[in-house]
Formats: C-alpha cells, sequence, structure tokens
C-alpha cells in the first residue's frame, strides 16, 4: 500500500460479499462486507444505510471505502422486515411501520462494528458512517455504544428533535445525548436541506462547542439533501468531491 | 425529511404486481425520500397485500403536485361515475 496525499491506497484488489452477523437481540441479520486485499492492519468502516434502506449506493460506498484501504460493513437495518425481500420492498414496509426502533439499530450496529474489530486485518478502530436517516443513527452508534473511535454525519435530519417529533421507536432526541459523545465528529450540511435545516445544523454545532466536544462541521452552499448521491438529482458534483475528501482527512487522523 | 410517517388506508379490490394480480387489502400514503422520482421528497404510494410478503406491492412515486391533482381526479372520477350509473 502507498500512501498518497494522506490517503490509504490500495491496488483496488479486494473482496466483498455478504455475511450475516448476529445483530440486537439475537437476530441474524445480513450485512455486505468489502475488504481490501493484504494482511491489513486496515481501520474500519460501518456504513448505515439511509431510508430508501440497503440499496445500490450504499453497496457502492462500502467497496468504495475498501478501495481506500479501510475494511467495511453495511448491516441491513430492514432484515426483519422480509428475509429475501427486495430493499426496496423491505424499505417499505419499514416506512409503513414508522421506521426501525433507535434501540434495535444501535444493537445490530454495535455488532457490525464487533465483527470490523474481529477481522485478522484490524487494526482495532473503527469509524461510523451514516447518510440521512443514517447520519442520525451515526450519531446515536457514536453516543451510546463504545464500539467505535470516530463518527461522520452526513446531513443527519432528526438530531435535534421537537417534543412533537418523539415516538415511541424515537423517543429521544440524539442531540440530548451529546455528553456521551467521545470520539471525534465530522458533519456534513447542505445549506439548502430542509432536514436537517441550517438552523438544526447550528443548533447542533453550539451544542457541540458549549460542551467542549471535539467536532468539524463543513456546510456546502448549492447543495440540499443527499448531495453525494450520484444516481439522484440532488447530486452536486463540485460539493460531493470536496466533501469526500473531508471524510478521508477525517479518517487518516482518527482511526488510521 | 425522513418524517416516517405513513397514512394508511384498508382497501377492497385489486392490483396488478410484478407476478400478476393480486388483492390489495392497504394503501400507504407517506410524503417522504423517494426511491425513484426525480424529487428530494415525494407522495409514495403503496398498494399492498400484507399477507403476501413485502413483494406484495405495487409502489408508485409522484411529486406533490402530481399528487393532489390525482387525489382530485380519484374524486371527480367517483363522482360522475357514480353519478352516471345513478341516472342509467
Amino acid at each position: 500500500m502507498k500512501r498518497l496525499k494522506g490517503r490509504d491506497m490500495t491496488s483496488g484488489e479486494m473482496t466483498a460479499e455478504l455475511v450475516t452477523i448476529t445483530g440486537d437481540g439475537g437476530t441474524r441479520i445480513g450485512a455486505y462486507v468489502a475488504k481490501p486485499a493484504g494482511a491489513g492492519p486496515f481501520p474500519g468502516v460501518l456504513l448505515i444505510h439511509h431510508m430508501p434502506g440497503w440499496d445500490e449506493w450504499y453497496f457502492e460506498a462500502t467497496r468504495r471505502f475498501a478501495h481506500n484501504g479501510y475494511l467495511a460493513i453495511s448491516p441491513d437495518l430492514y432484515h426483519r422486515e422480509g428475509e429475501g425481500a427486495s430493499p426496496e420492498d423491505a424499505a417499505a414496509k419499514a416506512r409503513a411501520a414508522g421506521g426501525v426502533p433507535d434501540t434495535q439499530v444501535v444493537g445490530d450496529m454495535a455488532a457490525g462494528a464487533q465483527y470490523l474489530k474481529s477481522l485478522p486485518e484490524s487494526n482495532g478502530k473503527v469509524a461510523v458512517f451514516g447518510s440521512c436517516s443514517g447520519g442520525r443513527h451515526a450519531y446515536l452508534v457514536a453516543t451510546r455504544t463504545n464500539d467505535t473511535d470516530a463518527c461522520i454525519d452526513l446531513w443527519g435530519g432528526g438530531v435535534v428533535m421537537g417534543a412533537d417529533d418523539l415516538t415511541e421507536k424515537r423517543p429521544v432526541a440524539p442531540l440530548d445525548y451529546t455528553a456521551d459523545l467521545t470520539v471525534p465528529l465530522l458533519g456534513i450540511f447542505g445549506n439548502e436541506d430542509s432536514a436537517p435545516t441550517p438552523d438544526q445544523v447550528n443548533e447542533h454545532e453550539e451544542v457541540l462547542k458549549s460542551q467542549g466536544k471535539q467536532y468539524e462541521f463543513h456546510r456546502y452552499d448549492g447543495a440540499g439533501h443527499g448531495f453525494f448521491y450520484h444516481n439522484r438529482p440532488a447530486y452536486r458534483t463540485e460539493q460531493a468531491i470536496d466533501g469526500w475528501s473531508k471524510i478521508w482527512d477525517f479518517l487518516q487522523r482518527t482511526v488510521n | 425529511m425522513c418524517n416516517w410517517i405513513t397514512h394508511k388506508t384498508p382497501l377492497r379490490g385489486v392490483g396488478r404486481g410484478a407476478s400478476g394480480w393480486f388483492d390489495v387489502t392497504q394503501a400507504n400514503v407517506s410524503f417522504d425520500h423517494p426511491s425513484h422520482a426525480w424529487d428530494d421528497h415525494a407522495l409514495l404510494l403503496d398498494f399492498v397485500n400484507e399477507a403476501g410478503g413485502p413483494g406484495a406491492r405495487i409502489a408508485v412515486e409522484v411529486d406533490a403536485k402530481s399528487g393532489r391533482a390525482l387525489a382530485e381526479a380519484i374524486l371527480k372520477a367517483l363522482e360522475a361515475g357514480e353519478a352516471e350509473h345513478a341516472l342509467a
């Protein structure tokens, strides 16, 4: 492996496969794993998919991390909605059920982090990464477990929640867990997003700042929600390229 | 945003899915992130039969303007059709 501008570049050789892991409550759930070729040691990235589900973009992102020298795993949060169902059908069922419980997500993702750390190629460190609802979930995992070493929140809506937004499945605003955040946080947001709004991002930042947390937020003009998704009209090339560069830099400093 | 709010209404009818016709027993209606529609948020219509599993689903994603027009068209069709039927 050669080092280039602070970023680990592999030869591009990797293995990618579907595995099962023991998730929350002992339930076996599916996960997609990509690993760079070689003995390592490699840091890990735990990917939490977005509301539309365990889709192709997340599989691609999992491989992208492996391409760049990271062990990567993307567990299927909607596995319980119907094993063998298409990711879109499973996502629709989860949506109709009002989403999946926060505690279940945290349990599933803790299992994903532990899976990565158990690999012989692991350097023992894991960053959690998520976008959209997965960004919110990433913040929850970083604050509710001791299994991660860095947190990447991409436009996570619902970190800041009003009392009216709380539900049985989402009973606590992640912002209220900020005191428990002990790992560095990278936040990437579009200034044209409606969830989170720029005001909500500012509110989140104020809480982080007041509690002396290690964080960095990057806000992009001309971008809304989901501007990394190259298969969606929300994609913004320039902002996405810069955002990915922030991610590589952050990971280099936190888990490598 | 990911609001996770779904309005459900029972249905009695049939629909044609990927594997042919099946009984549709419920409509799930949301306004949230679509999988394919060209909008950040869209009206998501799922006509389902829960007994048939997650795949027993007919999915439609349309923008808000189209959704409102569709709702109006449904009501107009019902009014006109029922009136016509009553006259017949």
